[in-house]
């Protein structure tokens, strides 16, 4: 069992915080993006089956999950070999005790796991007017619409902690990304209508 | 009897873990260790150090297992200095 504080040396050498953080927002924000133009989809069409939206909204989050999780395991494992390679070379010296080999095992995992679960877990947070709607849950407005404004939630707060880690306002990096998000819905309703 | 007191080594290191995460890593081995670290030349992907470590009694196989989990190598043991029994106690720090 790796210590956290193990966890972060292992993040620290590879520098691995910062393509993290990025994979987190990238797919976060496919996920967000994906679950809107699916809800703004059904808003047009006039969808009304709660249980045919909510397969079809599972059914994107888990491949959008599935296809972070995997695409980012192949890449930087593949990318952690080469940076273990390339400092094997330089030190003239085996590694394989160290923790940089360590790292070059569990670093893929974990980038692999945070590009997995950010759009899973914030498209799940997207269709929870669906499941609330299935459980009798009385909601002000319709799931389509209540999931809609979640996603333009979940936008937002991503465009938020942009900002914070840009280190500029946090309301711009917000207002930014819902910018997007109008783009986005504006774009579907053309196209659908 | 005798203890190791102070040992002077040539290191070579990737640039991560830092230096100060280096020194801690050695200094965490015991409550009286002190190491004092100089980087001596620097490359693209390596930097060699000499690292002075001072304390009552040091273990080398502790410290040379750090410096290898560190992803680090110890070229050589410049200088060492130790005491016979009964002098563990004074003089650690000079």
């Amino acid at each position: 069992m790796i210590a956290f504080a193990d966890l972060r040396l292992l993040l620290k050498i590879t520098r691995s915080q910062d393509i993290a953080r990025r994979y987190f927002v990238v797919n976060g924000f496919d996920g967000a993006l994906t679950m809107l133009g699916l809800n703004v989809g059904f808003y047009v069409g006039d969808g009304d089956d709660l249980s045919i939206m909510l397969s079809a909204c599972i059914g994107a989050a888990v491949a959008l999950g599935m296809s972070g999780l995997s695409s980012a395991y192949i890449s930087e494992t593949a990318e952690r070999k080469r940076w273990l390679a390339d400092l094997e070379s330089a030190m003239v010296t085996d590694l394989q005790d160290s923790a940089h080999n360590t790292a070059a095992k569990i670093v893929p995992l974990l980038v692999a796991l945070v590009n997995g679960l950010a759009p899973l877990l914030i498209s799940l947070f997207i269709i929870t007017p669906f499941w609330l709607a299935q459980a009798g849950v009385g909601l002000p407005l319709a799931p389509v619409e209540s999931a809609i404004l979640l996603a333009f939630v979940a936008i937002f707060g991503l465009g938020v902690f942009l900002g914070q880690v840009s280190g500029g306002l946090w309301l711009w990096g917000g207002l930014k990304a819902i910018l997007i998000a109008a783009a986005t819905t504006i774009i579907i309703f053309l196209v659908e209508s | 009897m005798a203890y190791i007191k102070r040992l002077v080594l040539d290191i070579l290191k990737p640039h991560h873990p830092d230096a100060l995460e280096f020194a801690k890593a050695l200094a965490e081995l015991g409550a009286d260790y002190r190491v004092t670290l100089t980087t001596v030349e620097m490359d693209e992907q390596t930097q060699t150090l000499r690292v002075v470590v001072q304390g009552q009694d040091l273990a080398l196989d502790g410290i040379q297992e750090v410096i290898t989990t560190m992803g680090a190598s110890l070229h050589s043991i410049d200088e060492v200095e130790a005491t016979g029994a009964g002098d563990a106690e004074t003089d650690a720090y000079r």
